[in-house]
């Protein structure tokens, strides 16, 4: 163990390369050397062209990816937890307290109503199914989702509809770490200026964020720092 | 489903597999299998026929004994117990009471001739129940829970639909609350609408009581929704295990890698 460590998120050269064992066992390196800190009430974004790994970093953090090498130091119920090293059912924890992750696309499970889609990750940390609802509406409100949809399952929904459905429901939790993949793509003007207001309340809430986001105007708006991952970048 | 475990109130396994080998003759069914299993975890096993998902199962429901190696589960009293040593009355409580099996063919699982309420309601009597309001009230209850109209309550299962069927199974085996179920290709030779039903209804039950579950199946969407954890079998061995999106994301050996690509993106 290294000194002891105050960021919420502290990676120490972590590294990823993919195999492609059906293309004749082609080596894809993807980043390493990724070593960086995300405090408390700080939003990272990190920055680079399409390819240079910023997902591959997200998923890496989330425990969605395995990494090859290095550290992810993750703060976790008054400990720290090393994410490259952990068991699953210890990924799992991390998960369902510690790290939110709103992904670029819901993966919607059939049948299951819209409301019950975002309220889900309250209820799995023991909020009470009326309560976690009752949230789930505030947001979905607040994200210009119209009541009426609110029981229907949100996979016949547009892009944008899905999209906020997905913000919504990484929203909910009181994380105290959140990773977001461009969470405004799909949105319009005024659904991405509701996104920047929820990532300020989450900062002035401690929560330590790290992001993706192509657009500028949105970036300067949330930036607190910019990490550039193209020296991260592992192709050799 | 990875993000509704519940907090792990109970720190230690429920189900251990240990060296678990099956041989028959000079053919290895499963060879050196070993793993925890948690309460309220969803463990799936994947893999094509013939690579011992099923061979595994029956090792682990003790429906057939290891050559090499051993299975012990946590019994309700906290002691885990190797499932070769039961006498055979722990080993039928198992059976009726802490555990459920669903066949991939309800048929297996029911008894098709008698009414869906006697279904259900065979299990309770089996602990002890004895008063039959008491047992059909529960029984339509659990109708009710897995999405069939009570007024077929006396209406055998020969007469439902094979999904209708496969939910009458599923309800005949939670009605006494086991904390393990073992699942065999739940959704195998379901229409695609229907297994998507089933598995909602599945993926919620599990959830709501806090099951185990040990499900087989070769469908990795079936994985991908209902398990936190998953072990890729091939020619009796598991050759790659992890959390369930890891190993669908980023698979790492080549025959995972040839799984995960052969699905046809919706």
């Amino acid at each position: 163990m290294s000194a002891p460590m105050t960021a919420m998120i502290e990676i120490i050269n972590a590294e990823k390369t993919f195999t492609m064992h059906l293309q004749g066992g082609i080596r894809l390196p993807v980043v390493r050397g990724v070593s960086f800190e995300v405090d408390a009430g700080e939003c990272v974004v990190l920055a680079g062209p399409s390819g240079a790994g910023k997902s591959s970093i997200l998923k890496m953090i989330f425990g969605n990816y395995r990494c090859d090498g290095g550290r992810i130091g993750i703060r976790h119920d008054g400990a720290v937890i090393d994410l490259a090293r952990a068991e699953p059912r210890d990924v799992l924890s991390v998960r369902r307290a510690t790290i939110g992750y709103v992904s670029q696309f819901l993966r919607a499970v059939p049948r299951v109503a819209t409301v019950d889609v975002v309220a889900e990750p309250l209820i799995a940390t023991g909020t009470s199914r009326e309560e976690a609802r009752e949230r789930a509406g505030q947001l979905l409100r607040r994200l210009n989702i119209p009541e009426r949809l609110w029981t229907l399952p949100p996979s016949t929904f547009s892009g944008g509809e899905q999209q906020r459905v997905n913000i919504a429901r990484g929203f909910i939790s009181d994380h105290p770490i959140l990773l977001l993949d461009e969470p405004t793509a799909s949105l319009d003007a005024a659904n991405r200026e509701v996104v920047v207001g929820l990532i300020d309340e989450k900062k002035r809430a401690g929560v330590a964020m790290v992001a993706i986001v192509h657009d500028d105007e949105i970036r300067r708006l949330i930036a607190d720092r910019v990490v550039d991952v193209t020296s991260f970048a592992a192709a050799a | 489903m990875a993000e509704t475990l519940r907090a792990a109130k109970d720190d230690q396994p429920l189900l251990v597999a240990e060296g678990l080998a099956k041989n028959y003759g000079r053919l290895a069914a499963c060879r050196d299998i070993s793993f925890s299993l948690y309460p309220g975890e969803v463990l799936a096993i994947v893999g094509e026929s013939g690579s011992g998902k099923s061979t595994l199962l029956q090792l682990l429901s003790a429906q057939l004994s290891p050559s090499a190696g051993r299975v012990s589960y946590r019994m309700r009293d906290g002691v885990l117990r190797d499932l070769a040593s039961l006498g055979e009355a722990e080993r039928r409580f198992l059976f009726r009471t802490d555990w459920g099996f669903v066949h991939q063919d309800p048929a297996l699982g029911l008894r098709m001739a008698v009414s869906a309420g006697a279904n259900v309601g065979e299990r309770l009597m089996a602990v002890g129940w004895n008063h039959y309001g008491n047992i059909r009230q529960t029984a339509s209850s659990w109708l009710e829970r897995v999405e069939i109209d009570t007024a077929r309550i006396d209406d055998a299962p020969r007469t439902y639909s094979g999904g209708m069927r496969q939910r009458l199974q599923i309800a005949r085996n939670l009605v006494t609350e086991p904390r393990l179920v073992f699942m065999d290709e739940p959704t195998g030779g379901l229409d695609v609408s229907v297994q998507a039903r089933l598995l909602d209804l599945m993926r919620n039950l599990v959830s709501e009581l806090d099951l185990a579950a040990v499900v087989v199946t070769h469908d990795l969407a079936v994985a991908r929704l209902l398990s936190h954890r998953v072990m890729v079998m091939k020619g009796g061995q598991v050759i790659e295990t992890g959390l369930t999106d890891q190993v669908l994301d980023d698979p790492h050996q080549p025959y995972t890698q040839l799984l995960v690509s052969s699905i046809l993106p919706p």
